[in-house]
């Protein structure tokens, strides 16, 4: 907590500290135990197994979730193919989209409720799921409900329909965006949804399918079926299932497609990234700064965009990192639902020990480590904003996704070197740069090989512009008009 | 052509308006967007209800209790000075503002009713608001003002010149300024809302602490916007700048348009997050306002009694 | 002894007031059997100025909102008029339909607003693009809103052909001067209220009632209207309507161009391209 001493004229130390300023729970009912979502209703699985959902700020149990075996995605599957043939697929698109559109604005009455229990499942800052993650979420459904009815002119030429069952395995960091970047699009394009949310964050998932309950959706169009990566693999592996889409890291991509390898779905992938956050001489600095540490510090840097390779132009490196180092300690780590809160809990003992290797081996690597002096709350898992100067290419914390709140900093001479440096990694999601020069803007994103490139900003989302990765950061795009073509069969004209 | 003041100097040796616009494009730009970000995020700071007591006595400890009216009479003056020094008759725990804010014509009236108190006089020159005027005369009107007794001018910048690029001629009437005021405390007065552009309140900002400012203030009052949270943002971190160049520091004080306690409250949480603890005293931070007063003595009425209060409580002075 | 009912007075609507004409006259509007179902206001060229100047100072606000946003505020648009179906259908009994018809008549409304305001946020995705010039250039073209846009709405249906012929002008941003069906005002002006409660800025649309015969004269000739939409113009009616265009170069859509009900071409043809270049350099 950051206290600061208010001197008066009598001399008498005056503490002003930030409310502990904890958003209420009572708004949220979490049940003890939940059941898979299959054809409309919840039920219990044939697996007869489950897993516990814990709050990784406290470590306490949530609730008890069902883990769905083989018998349960097969069920999981062929509601979808039975509505897929006999419900969604034929219905009109103006009347899929009314669907949709009661979705979104139903998101919208229960955003409150969804962000506070996204923050007790996941360890997010409440800050961040109440203002980014609901808005976006409640914007993915209402942008894409208004293509569901538009389809034909979408891309010329192309006769639009829908592929079938799409089945989708979404990540613990952005349960719900990840949620409706995939679901959204899926049913605008007519198909139906077998979905399997994260293990660490399944409650916002098993939330929106009675959410869609109430909207009306019928049996089966959205079925939801927990687990681990295990029920994710039956999943992508099922014979009846047209198209797979996948967003998690880049060795589980890797094995999905060679899962899919001889078969005819489709598949997509948002998989890893290494996001180079590049910075000139005559960027704005203090803004710079700003997108720097929301670069890598929003969501805790477990943001697959993250920027985690700060390169600075040498001519202003040092200024630009005291900048840096004093801002740092400013952050707020903490409790996620204290709405003063920066930075949250890390999602899990296993993620939180990955980082701590990868910041021991940057350390023994030779790289100079920096951190604030904040207190970290006993229980639950945290760490630490991180900076390590020194960094060379070759270092580990330079090459390898680390999907924590640790910054490498480099640095460069020219825009050439940068360009070179940025690119010198097999991922390609995202890259940042900073500078007054538009031309120079221009330039580099001509050059830059990453499939978004923010520009005097950093992790700016919106459900009309399209996000993916080049390389081994993935292919396919989610979100704007090229978000539908991954859903949409175009085989024939 | 005259050397910069002597403290340490982040300017050449040669200060002309060649080499001052050189010196002012060194100066980062502002990304507009950026800025207002960082101001949205720490609008959403909450604050302890201990703390808030604290702060809000300091709301008034920093308080210019301001009038600057063609209609100001003596009367006006004193009776506005009786609140100053007491802003609320029923509870002798509040304290006093910092300085009441007046006229050159008025100086006179407000220092014999404040003497006494600890209460500073801050005086408006420079042909205030326009400041389109002969430079001599601007001079010597701040003379005056000092003469008669003013413990601070606050002084506006010619922003014509600033705008037509005349840099030294901007440069050279602060620096006058301040050598004609003494021992008082020179404010300058950017007129943020006319220079309209964040590049330009930094800029603006810069020159003004090279040339001499105790204090940089973002407005008149008398133009639309004056004070806002982004350009307070922008000029905090102007001060940050010269401070680690120079080890000088100056004040700021955002002016005109700061009419609630909440939204006084997060100039200072800006503050707080942007120079830290070294600022947050009345002698590096002030608010110019009138109104702000009573609605932050009705927030200490609430936090003392529970009970949401009424303006029929408290002196309109 | 049977209730004595509280009579409806139908205003026009400007600037998200409903003021009556300043001219002081009303005309009746009839049912399909002669009878007079209530009087209007008639509307005069002074309120037609008015209207104009109400829509030309909500351009700035309206088309500088985000798609986004215009989108929902027309989804809600629909939403309302969903929910006041019944005064609506009662209207379109009135003047001849069957309650069958009035019903769908509303129902396709409601989703022809549906329709278009999804198109806010993904029509410039469509009509705008990258241009791969042949040099060191970044080049994109991108539509904006034209304006103030004259709207004369088809004499019937009531209610969907207005609704048809406002909702394309506003996607994009543009405001409305809407010139009503003479014959059947009443759904026009309901749906003026409609619009009040859903969160559309004041002066977006104003529609005034009248003799179009009267007022299109003047609308056509008005130097601070951008367009005219002239779909509910009967042949004489569209030619004056071209003639008063030349003074200021309006864009003007006659009543058959442009295809089906809902399409994004009528969207377009309430914009203008804009195109921008910038280098590309180190």
């Amino acid at each position: 907590m950051a206290i600061t001493r208010i001197p008066s004229t009598t001399h008498e130390p005056l503490l002003w500290e930030y409310a502990d300023s904890k958003e209420s729970t009572d708004v949220v009912e979490i049940d003890d135990r939940y059941g898979l979502y299959i054809d409309g209703e919840f039920r219990s699985p044939r697996s007869r197994s489950h897993f516990t959902t814990v709050n990784p700020a406290t470590e306490e149990p949530l609730a008890t979730v069902a883990e769905a075996g083989k018998a349960d995605v097969d069920d999981a599957v062929a509601a979808a193919r039975a509505a897929y043939e006999d419900v969604w697929g034929p219905m009109s698109p103006p009347e899929r989209a009314k669907y949709i559109f009661r979705i979104a604005r139903m998101i919208q009455e229960r955003s409150r409720e969804l962000a506070v229990l996204e923050t007790l499942d996941g360890g997010k800052p409440i800050k961040e799921s109440r203002d980014v993650d609901l808005p976006l979420v409640a914007g993915h459904f209402f942008y894409y409900a208004g293509w569901a009815d538009k389809l034909e002119y979408a891309f010329p030429g192309i006769r639009p329909r829908p592929l079938g069952v799409a089945g989708q395995v979404i990540p613990w960091n952005f349960p719900m965006l990840m949620l409706a970047w995939k679901v959204a699009p899926a049913l605008a394009a007519g198909n139906t949804v077998v979905l399997k949310p994260a293990e660490t964050t399944p409650l916002t998932a098993l939330a929106f399918a009675r959410l869609t309950e109430e909207a009306g959706l019928p049996p089966g169009v959205l079925n939801v079926v927990t687990g681990a990566g295990e029920t994710g693999s039956l999943v992508v592996a099922h014979d009846d299932v047209d198209k797979v889409a996948f967003t998690g890291s880049t060795a589980v991509g890797k094995l999905i497609q060679r899962q899919l390898a001889g078969t005819t779905k489709k598949l997509t992938l948002e998989l890893g990234g290494k996001g180079a956050h590049l910075i000139f001489e005559d960027a704005p600095l203090d803004q710079a700064v700003e997108g720097v540490i929301n670069g890598i510090f929003f969501n805790q840097g477990h943001v697959c965009c993250a920027g985690s390779r700060l390169l600075v132009e040498e001519s202003v490196h040092d200024r630009f990192v005291d900048k840096l180092k004093r801002r740092l300690s400013t952050l707020r780590v903490g409790d996620p639902m204290d709405k003063n809160t920066d930075v949250g809990a890390i999602n899990s003992k296993e993620q939180l020990d990955r980082i701590s290797d990868l910041v021991e081996s940057g350390r023994s690597e030779g790289a100079e480590m920096f951190q604030p002096d904040c207190e970290l709350p006993q229980r639950g898992f945290f760490f630490r904003p991180t900076l390590f100067t020194g960094v060379s290419q070759s270092h580990r914390i330079a090459q390898e996704e680390i999907f924590g709140p640790v910054l490498s900093i480099l640095s460069f001479r020219t825009p050439e070197e940068a360009v070179e440096k940025a690119n010198n990694t097999p991922y390609g999601l995202s890259a940042g740069v900073w500078t007054s020069k538009g031309s120079r803007i221009l330039w580099m994103a001509d050059r830059l090989r990453a499939g978004v490139v923010w520009a005097n900003t950093f992790n700016k989302f919106d459900p009309a512009s399209p996000f993916g990765g080049y390389k081994e950061s993935g292919f396919g795009r989610e979100g704007g008009r090229h978000g539908l073509l991954a859903y949409m069969d175009w085989s024939e004209g | 052509m005259t050397l910069a003041p002597a403290r340490q100097s982040i300017l050449p040796d040669r200060v002309t308006t060649p080499t001052l616009r050189t010196f002012l494009r060194g100066v980062p730009s502002v990304d507009e967007v950026g800025a207002a970000e960082r101001v949205a995020a720490l609008s959403t700071r909450s604050i302890k209800k201990e703390s808030k007591r604290a702060a809000l006595d300091l709301m008034i400890r920093m308080m210019d209790l301001t009038t600057l009216e063609g209609k100001d009479t003596p009367g006006k003056v004193i009776q506005m000075s009786a609140k100053a020094h007491r802003p609320d008759p029923t509870d002798p725990s509040i304290p006093s503002v910092a300085a009441v804010c007046v006229y050159p014509n008025m100086v006179p009236y407000a220092v014999q009713a404040t003497e006494g108190t600890g209460v500073l006089v801050a005086s408006v020159a420079t042909y205030f608001p326009s400041g389109l005027s002969d430079t001599r005369l601007k001079i010597e009107e701040t003379k005056k003002v000092v003469a008669d007794g003013a413990d601070e001018v606050d002084m506006v910048i010619d922003r014509g010149a600033f705008l037509a690029g005349e840099y030294f001629k901007v440069f050279d009437e602060i620096r006058r300024t301040r050598e004609a005021c003494g021992d008082a405390h020179l404010k300058v007065i950017l007129e943020t809302g006319e220079l309209e552009t964040l590049d330009n309140v930094r800029r603006a900002s810069m020159l003004a602490m090279a040339a001499g400012a105790d204090f940089i203030k973002t407005s008149t009052g008398k133009v639309s916007p004056a004070a806002t949270l982004p350009v307070t943002l922008v000029m905090l971190e102007a001060i940050r700048d010269f401070h680690d160049a120079t080890g000088v520091q100056v004040g700021m004080k955002p002016a005109g348009g700061i009419r609630t306690s909440k939204e006084a409250m997060r100039y200072l949480v800006v503050l707080n997050e942007t120079l830290g603890v070294d600022w947050m005293t009345p002698e590096w931070f002030r608010f110019g306002a009138s109104s702000l007063l009573n609605d932050v003595l009705m927030q200490i009425r609430w936090l003392e009694t529970g009970r949401y209060s009424s303006p029929d409580y408290f002196t309109k002075d | 002894m049977s209730r004595v009912g509280v009579k409806k007075t139908y205003k026009l609507y400007i600037g998200g007031q409903f003021p009556r004409s300043e001219s002081g006259r009303s005309y009746p509007a009839l049912g399909s059997d002669g009878d007079v179902l209530a009087r209007v206001s008639r509307g005069s060229r002074k309120d037609l100025r008015e209207a104009v100047r109400s829509s030309r100072s909500a351009v700035d606000g309206w088309s500088g909102r985000t798609g986004y946003n215009r989108g929902q505020v027309l989804y809600r648009i629909a939403e309302t008029l969903e929910d006041r179906a019944g005064t609506f259908v009662d209207q379109l009994m009135a003047t001849g339909s069957t309650k069958k018809q009035a019903g769908d008549e509303v129902a396709a409304s409601v989703d022809r607003m549906v329709w278009y305001a999804g198109w806010a946020d993904k029509f410039a995705q469509i009509y705008g693009n990258l241009n791969p010039v042949a040099g060191p250039f970044f080049n994109i073209s991108a539509p904006e809103p034209t304006g103030v846009v004259g709207v004369v709405a088809p004499e019937e249906p009531g209610l969907l052909g207005l609704v048809s012929r406002l909702a394309p002008v506003l996607v994009p941003g543009n405001t409305a001067v809407v010139l009503a069906s003479q014959a059947m005002p009443m759904p026009a002006i309901t749906f003026t209220e409609v619009l009040e409660t859903s969160d559309l800025p004041g002066g977006v649309v104003n529609v005034l009632t009248g003799h179009k015969d009267e007022l299109i004269p003047w609308l056509a000739d008005h130097m601070d209207v951008n367009a005219v939409d002239a779909g509910g113009a009967t042949p004489e009616q569209a030619f004056r309507i071209q003639e008063g265009a030349v003074h200021n170069v309006k864009r003007v859509v006659l009543p058959e161009a442009n295809g089906p009900a809902q399409s994004p071409y009528r969207i377009a043809a309430f914009t203008e391209t804009k195109t921008v270049w910038h280098p590309k350099g180190m």
